[in-house]
C-alpha cells in the first residue's frame, strides 16, 4: 500500500433550497481509486468543479468519504482515533494566501503546527529555522505575513506544513491566486521539497506548465478520474484535454497544430527545445 | 483611505520597556491608571508625569508617536474639558453672558486633561512597546486562574489575536469593495443618514461575506493544522519571568505606594 | 473621444516616510475603439494606473482629460465619468450583494439616475452582452458558478454603457475554459459596439492573442506601448524585469537560432503554425 490509497471513495452532499428542504444529492467525488507512493510528484488536474478539491480534503481528514475508504500511511481516515496522526502525516496548503496564515509574525506562525502537536519548545524553534530555510523564506522570519507578496505568503504556509514534518503534503490551487512570478516562486519551491527531503506531494492546479514534472498526472472530470498517466501521455492526448475544460501549454498546442498540418511531431512535446529538436529532424 | 487607520501600532525599537515580560506591562499599565484615578492632588500628578517620561525616556518610541495617538480623541478630550470647565457648580471666575467658569470648574479641568492625556500615552506605551501578540499571550497567561471557574482562556486570547491578524486585511477589502461600489456609480458621502445608511448595505453585504469565507477557510486551515484547542498545545515562546521583571515590579510597587501614599500626607498638611 | 493622460505622478502617503513613488510621469492617450493591453509584474503601478482613469484616485500631479475636459475640474461630474469609464476590478464577484442577479445588474444604472424601464433594458443589454442565459437571471448571484458569478459582475459595469472598459485581470481563478469564455466574450463585444476596452493581465499569451496594443508598465513607469509585435520584440528588456513574451516567440527565435530561417515577429500559434508550415512544406 502506498503513502495514500482510496478505494472506491465516494463523496456526496445534500443540496437543500432556502427553506432547508432537500433538491437532491450532489456526487462530488465518484469511485476514485488512488494509489500513491511515497516519495512521488502527482498532479490532479481538472476544470473548476471537477471534485478535485473534494478529493484532496479527504487526504488531510476535512472531508470523510461518504463510501469506501482513505488510507494515509497505513491508516483509515474516518477512524477518530487515527485524526490527528493523519493530519499530521498529510499537510495541507490551501489557495488563498491570506485566509490560511494564523501567526502575525512569520516565524509564529510557522510554529502553529508544531505547538498543536505539543513539541517541546527548544524543538519547535529548530522545526521552524528549517521549514523557513527549506523554502528560503528564513530572512522574513521576524516580518508581517501582511506585508509579503502572495507567492512569499504562500511558501511561509508551506515552511507551516513542513515543520509538523508531515510525509507528504497536499497542495489544493496553491498558485491559482499568484501573478506568474508568485506561481514559479511556489512550484519551485514545491519540487526542492519533492527532490531534496523526498516529500509526497500531490498538487492540485488547473495551470499544465506546473504538472510538467510531475510523476504521474490524473485529470478528473464530475468527480471521476477521466484520465491518468505520465505528463507526456496526458499531454498528446490535446483534443480531449479541451473537452475536459483544460488546454496544453503553447509548445504542446503548436506541435499538435503542426501534426494536423502534416508534419511528423511525436505526440506530447513538453518543452520548446523538445519542439525545436524535433521540427529540425524533420527539415 | 481606511488604511490609514493605525490601531494599536507596535514600534519596533530596542529597550528595556520592549523587552519586559508583557504581564509586568499589563499590570503596570493598570497599576498607572488606578493611579491616576487616585490621585487627588497636583502632587501626586507631578509624580505621575515623572514616572511617564522615565519611562518614555526608557523606551526609545519618539514622542510624537505617542501624540499622534492623541489626535485622534483630541475631540473626546476638550469635550470634557469644555463640560467640567462651565458646568462645575462653585465660586464663579468669570461669566460671560450664559456660560460661567468657576474656581472648581477650572481646576477638574485642568486636572481632567492631564488625567486623560496620561491615561492615554501610558496605555499607549504598552501598544506601541508590545507586539500584539505578545500582549494576547501575557493576557492569556495573567487569566489563567480563571480556567478553573471555566472562564475559556485560550479560546478567548486566540480570538483575539486572530481578530488583530485580520483587521488590516478587512480593512484593505472594504477599501476595494469601496471603490468598486463608487465605480457603478455608489454614493457613500451625500444624502441624510437613512440615505447614508441605506447606501451602506452595497458596502457591507459583501465585506460579510467576505468575513465569513475567511473565517470559514481559516478554521479548516487551523483544522488541517492539527489545532484542538488549547490542551496538549506547547509555546513557541513561551513567557517567563526574568530579572528585569522583578526589577520593574519591584519599580512599580514603589511608585504606587509613592502615589497613593502621597495623597495623605498631602491630605494630612491640609487638613 | 478619448482619454487622455498628461504627465501624471502619483506618490502614495505623500509626507510620510513610507512614501512610494507609484507612478513617474506617465503620458498616455486612449483613442476610441482599442483593444489594449496593460501588462507589468504585481507593483510595477498597474492598479494605480487603472484607478486614474475613472477618478477613485487623483493624480498628485498631472491632469487627464475625458473628451477633452480635466476631470479633476471643480465642477466636473465624476459620477458620470464613472459611467463612461467602466471599471471592473480583480475578482469582481466580491462585490455582489443583492437578493437576485437582475437586481445586481440594476444598481448602476439605477445609480445614474434613469428611469426603471432604461435601467432595466441596460440590465437586461448587459447581461446579454457577457452571454448569460435568461434561466438565472432571477437566481441568487451566490448559487451561480465562478464563472457565471463574475460575468454578472462585468454585465453590472456594463450595464452602465461606458465607452471605455477597464478588466483588472477577468480571469484570475477561472480555469482554462472558463477564461477562455470569457476573453472571448470580451473580445466579442468589442468587435460587435465599437467599445474600448483596457486588459490588465499578466498572461503574455493572452494579451498577444487578443489585444492591437500593449502598454507595459514597470516600477510606475510606462516601459514600452506599441503593438503587441513591437513590444515582444524586446523580449530580453521584459525579462529583466521580471515579465516575459509568450512561449510561441520563443519558439521561434531557437529555430532561426538553430539555422530554419522563419519569422520572429511571431506572437500567436496560428501564426507560428501557418509560418513554420510555410517554412517547411515550401
Amino acid at each position: 500500500m502506498g503513502i495514500i490509497k482510496t478505494e472506491k471513495l465516494v463523496f456526496e452532499y445534500i443540496r437543500r433550497d432556502e427553506e432547508g428542504n432537500v433538491e437532491g444529492i450532489t456526487r462530488a467525488v465518484d469511485e476514485v481509486d488512488l494509489d500513491v507512493k511515497q516519495g512521488d510528484f502527482i498532479a490532479i488536474l481538472g476544470h473548476n468543479g471537477s471534485g478535485k478539491s473534494t478529493l484532496a480534503k479527504h487526504i488531510n481528514a476535512i472531508l470523510y468519504p461518504t463510501e469506501g475508504t482513505v488510507w494515509v500511511d497505513g491508516m483509515d481516515t474516518s477512524e477518530y482515533k487515527n485524526l490527528w496522526d493523519v493530519r499530521q502525516s498529510a499537510g495541507m496548503v490551501f489557495q488563498n494566501p491570506d485566509n490560511q496564515i494564523i501567526g502575525q509574525v512569520v516565524e509564529e506562525d510557522v510554529g502553529f503546527g508544531p505547538e498543536n502537536m505539543g513539541v517541546p519548545t527548544k524543538e519547535i524553534w529548530e522545526r521552524v529555522e528549517e521549514s523557513l530555510k527549506a523554502v528560503g523564506m528564513y530572512e522574513y522570519r521576524k516580518h508581517s505575513p501582511n506585508k509579503l507578496s502572495g507567492g512569499q505568503k504562500q511558501r511561509v504556509s508551506i515552511a507551516g506544513v513542513i515543520a509538523m514534518h508531515p510525509k507528504c503534503i497536499i497542495l489544493d490551487e496553491p498558485t491559482a491566486m499568484l501573478d506568474p512570478n508568485g506561481r514559479k516562486e511556489v512550484i519551485r519551491a514545491v519540487r526542492a521539497l519533492n527532490a531534496a527531503e523526498g516529500i509526497t506531494v500531490v498538487l492540485i492546479t488547473h495551470y499544465m506548465e506546473e504538472i510538467i514534472h510531475a510523476d504521474r498526472v490524473f485529470v478528473m472530470d464530475k468527480g471521476k478520474i477521466a484520465m491518468e498517466g505520465t505528463p507526456r501521455e496526458i499531454f498528446s492526448q490535446v483534443e480531449r484535454l479541451k473537452e475536459l475544460r483544460l488546454d496544453v501549454p503553447q509548445v504542446t498546442l503548436l506541435a499538435h497544430e503542426l501534426q494536423k498540418g502534416g508534419l511528423k511531431i511525436p505526440d506530447g512535446m513538453l518543452t520548446t527545445d523538445e519542439l525545436v529538436e524535433a521540427l529540425l529532424q524533420g527539415a | 483611505m481606511l488604511r490609514d487607520i493605525t490601531l494599536g501600532q507596535y514600534y519596533q525599537a530596542d529597550s528595556i520597556i520592549h523587552r519586559l515580560d508583557p504581564r509586568v506591562k499589563l499590570v503596570a499599565t493598570i497599576a498607572f491608571i488606578i493611579s491616576l484615578f487616585a490621585a487627588k492632588n497636583v502632587l501626586a500628578y507631578c509624580l505621575a508625569a515623572l514616572f511617564l517620561a522615565c519611562i518614555i525616556k526608557l523606551s526609545k518610541v519618539p514622542f510624537r508617536f505617542m501624540i499622534k495617538g492623541m489626535k485622534a480623541i483630541l475631540f473626546l478630550l476638550l469635550l470634557t474639558v469644555v463640560f467640567n470647565l462651565f458646568l462645575t457648580p462653585g465660586e464663579t471666575l468669570v461669566s460671560v453672558w450664559k456660560l460661567t467658569i468657576t474656581k472648581e470648574g477650572l481646576r477638574i479641568a485642568v486636572l481632567m486633561a492631564f488625567r486623560l492625556t496620561f491615561l492615554i500615552i501610558g496605555s499607549s506605551i504598552m501598544t506601541l512597546t508590545t507586539t500584539p501578540n505578545n500582549l494576547t499571550d501575557g493576557m492569556e497567561k495573567l487569566m489563567n486562574p480563571l480556567k478553573r471557574v471555566k472562564v475559556p482562556v485560550h479560546e478567548v486570547a486566540m480570538m483575539m489575536s486572530i481578530a488583530l491578524r485580520f483587521i488590516p486585511v478587512l480593512l484593505e477589502e472594504t477599501d476595494k469593495i469601496m471603490k468598486a461600489q463608487i465605480a457603478r456609480g455608489a454614493d457613500f458621502e451625500s444624502g441624510n443618514v437613512i440615505k447614508k445608511a441605506k447606501s451602506l448595505v452595497p458596502l457591507l453585504v459583501p465585506l460579510f461575506i467576505s468575513a465569513f469565507r475567511r473565517a470559514n477557510d481559516l478554521a479548516m486551515a487551523m483544522e488541517a493544522r492539527c489545532y484542538r484547542g488549547g490542551e496538549h498545545r506547547t509555546k513557541m515562546k513561551p513567557l517567563q519571568y526574568k530579572g528585569r521583571d522583578g526589577i520593574a515590579y519591584l519599580v512599580l510597587v514603589c511608585y504606587l505606594t509613592l502615589c497613593i501614599g502621597g495623597n495623605f500626607i498631602k491630605f494630612g498638611l491640609v487638613l | 473621444m478619448s482619454l487622455i493622460l498628461d504627465h501624471v505622478n502619483y506618490i502614495y502617503g505623500e509626507d510620510t516616510a513610507l512614501a512610494v513613488h507609484a507612478l513617474k510621469d506617465v503620458n498616455l492617450v486612449i483613442p476610441d475603439g482599442q483593444f489594449i493591453g496593460l501588462i507589468g509584474h504585481t507593483g510595477s503601478g498597474k492598479s494605480t494606473l487603472v484607478q486614474h482613469l475613472n477618478g477613485l484616485i487623483k493624480p498628485t500631479d498631472g491632469a487627464i482629460y475625458f473628451n477633452g475636459e480635466d476631470i479633476h475640474d471643480a465642477d466636473y461630474d465624476k459620477k458620470k465619468l464613472r459611467s463612461k469609464v467602466g471599471l471592473v476590478f480583480q475578482y469582481p464577484e466580491h462585490q455582489l450583494f443583492e437578493a437576485d442577479v437582475f437586481s445586481d445588474v440594476c444598481f448602476g444604472p439605477k445609480n445614474l439616475g434613469l428611469s426603471r424601464k432604461e435601467v432595466e433594458l441596460h440590465a437586461y443589454a448587459a447581461l446579454k452582452q457577457v452571454g448569460l442565459e435568461d434561466e438565472y437571471f432571477y437566481q441568487s448571484p451566490f448559487d451561480l458558478s465562478g464563472g457565471q458569478k463574475r460575468r454578472v459582475a462585468i454585465a453590472g459595469v456594463l450595464a452602465m454603457k461606458p465607452d471605455i472598459l477597464i478588466l483588472d485581470e477577468p480571469t484570475a481563478g477561472l480555469d482554462p475554459k472558463g477564461r477562455d469564455e470569457i476573453l472571448d466574450q470580451i473580445s466579442k463585444l468589442h468587435r460587435e459596439t465599437g467599445i474600448t476596452v483596457i486588459l490588465v493581465s499578466h498572461s503574455m499569451e493572452d494579451v498577444a492573442k487578443y489585444v492591437e496594443r500593449i502598454i507595459v508598465m514597470n516600477e510606475g513607469s510606462i516601459l514600452y506601448d506599441g503593438t503587441p509585435k513591437e513590444v515582444f520584440r524586446h523580449y530580453q528588456e521584459l525579462e529583466q524585469v521580471g515579465l516575459a513574451a509568450p512561449q510561441v516567440t520563443y519558439i521561434m527565435r531557437a529555430l532561426k537560432a538553430k539555422g530554419l530561417p522563419v519569422n520572429t515577429d511571431i506572437t500567436t500559434i496560428a501564426e507560428a503554425r501557418d509560418e513554420i508550415l510555410r517554412k517547411m512544406k515550401g
